[in-house]
């Protein structure tokens, strides 16, 4: 089941950062203006409405701001918060790793990977 | 302009229904319309004022104002989620105030039990081309996740248990004993919440609200209107509404849009939470009304874990007495909107007309306040400062 795929051709707009993913490269959009990343990516910053905005490689690290694990499900499956080194928040799955040891403030790494059918910026406990 | 004291509740009525499978929506609409109507003992054709929230199906207000064959002026559908409703009463004293209607008619109905929603994880059914849609719906993002990342901060942040969670549907239960149409009327323990099976960390089965059909309405009118009805007089004594988003990432789950609401209605309507006699708090999980009570002012940031234990919110027992119909916890949740319950639960403490073993002795203040859409995301909240004149 592919969630994404049907949605994308209505978000021309982060285009370039599925593209990249599909590369293996985890982009977040950067402010050229006011210097600050933002989450979701957009084409105008959400802080100061400049939209000389860049895509920029992050790092992919990042620490788990919160989480929870759907029990009610197939295969449980770990939904989270994750704090970007560059700064943002941004909603993901804790991937690759034993579930019961994911921890608020626990370290994590970017892990593209598919859920479903849909590539997706994941990650797992660093 | 402030609209205190320029526009009245003079109608409320909760469908009794909980499963509805032989009516249709609209239906169900023109019943608790009706209900309402008659409440206020008033009839259709005194309506000029419609408001409805996403729950009425059609083009905003079109189609229901169509099947119920009003004649309306002025027609608000604002939608916020489940909160909706709190924020039409105001939008309907604002109205009321700038003269653009006399008599406002609000209605909530649903149901999502005769059309098969399913109990525990429904995946929302978000539109693509939301926004925010690629960055949250292909990661199974659901209601209850959503408030469980909420929960989960919660208690790390501030020590909130397990227990203290479970004690807001105890309180619950209690008060849905005494309801006749209530989901669940069986009381609980703090036991039985924390046995219950666990749903999505750190909330379990009772942690979350009943699923049901029905609705609700009200009638909300001018000040001259409302003293010529023969029903009790509750004042609309302030009210605000605000927007809490995920603001660029700088996410903060910790704080609903309750922190913006409170100061705004309880600054309009002069009080503060020390003066609330009885608070209809939106339900949807027990985690939402701990955050809600902190951010309206009845205990401090991170303290409402303790403030609900020991059954602080059971009528007759506690210090602050909260949906004594058995709110969306054990009694109902229509369309999975619980706004306009907490309206009429409101209305009927300030009538003295809420169940005897319930009613607040002197309940001349009352508070009901909703958070719509997703704690977890965005979501709209509400809040209203009734009086009994
Ligand atoms: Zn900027």
């Amino acid at each position: 089941m592919s969630i994404l795929s049907d949605a994308l051709e209505h978000h021309p707009e982060t285009q370039p950062f599925w593209s990249a993913l599909g590369e293996g490269r985890f982009l977040l959009k950067h402010c050229r203006a006011c210097g600050r990343a933002h989450w979701y990516p957009r084409a105008i910053c959400p802080f100061c409405t400049s939209a000389d905005t860049e895509w920029r490689e992050a790092s992919g690290d990042g620490t788990i701001y919160s989480y929870s694990i759907m029990r009610k499900a197939k295969e449980p499956y770990a939904i989270a918060y994750v704090t970007l080194a560059e700064g943002p928040t941004m909603m993901t799955n804790i991937v690759d790793s034993d579930l019961e040891a994911i921890r608020i403030g626990g370290s994590v790494r970017i892990a593209i990977g598919k859920r479903d059918e849909d590539l997706l910026p994941l990650f797992r406990l660093a | 302009m402030s609209i205190s004291g320029k526009a009245y509740i003079v109608g409320a009525y909760e469908h009794p229904t909980r499963k509805a499978p032989d009516k249709s929506l609209a239906q169900l609409h023109a019943e608790v319309a009706l209900g309402a109507l008659q409440d206020a003992g008033l009839g259709k054709d005194d309506v000029d004022g419609y408001f409805c929230g996403g729950d009425a199906p059609g083009t905003g207000p079109l189609s229901l104002v169509d099947y119920m064959n009003l004649k309306v002026r002025h027609a608000d559908s604002t939608n916020i989620g489940g909160s909706s409703y709190i924020l039409h009463v105001n939008h309907a004293a604002q109205a009321i105030a700038a003269g653009k209607c006399d008599i406002a008619l609000v209605t909530l109905a649903g149901r999502p039990r005769s059309e098969g929603a399913q109990k525990g994880a429904p995946q929302r059914t978000d539109n693509p081309m939301q926004p925010d849609f690629p960055w949250e719906q292909p990661f199974g993002m659901t209601t209850l996740n959503a408030y469980a990342m909420c929960a989960m901060r919660h208690m790390h942040q501030f020590g909130t248990t397990p227990e203290q969670l479970a004690w807001v549907k105890v309180a619950a239960s209690h008060h849905a004993q005494h309801n006749p149409n209530a989901v669940l009327r069986d009381v609980v323990t703090v036991e039985d919440v924390a046995n219950s099976p666990i749903i999505a960390d750190p909330l379990r089965r009772l942690d979350c609200c009943v699923i049901s059909d029905g609705g609700g309405a009200v009638i909300v009118t001018r000040p001259e209107i409302a003293r010529s009805l023969k029903r009790p007089l509750v004042k609309v004594r302030g009210a605000a509404e605000a927007i809490k988003h995920l603001s660029g990432g700088d996410v903060d789950l910790t704080y609903s849009a309750g922190a913006t609401t409170a100061p705004l209605a309880f600054g309009e309507a002069g009080v503060t939470p020390a003066d609330i006699k009885y608070v209809s708090l939106y339900d949807s999980f027990t985690i939402t009304v701990i955050v809600q009570l902190e951010d309206l002012g009845f205990c401090k940031k991170g303290e409402g874990g303790r403030f609900v234990a020991d059954g602080n919110l059971i009528s007759g027992i506690g210090r602050l007495p909260f949906n004594t119909d058995g709110g969306g916890l054990c009694n109902n949740h229509p369309n999975h909107r619980g706004g306009m319950t907490k309206i009429i639960e409101a209305v009927r403490q300030l009538r003295g007309e809420a169940h005897p073993a319930v009613q607040v002795d002197g309940c001349d203040l009352a508070l009901a306040h909703g958070t719509g859409g997703l704690l977890g995301t965005r979501h709209g909240s509400a809040t209203l400062i009734l009086e009994r004149e």
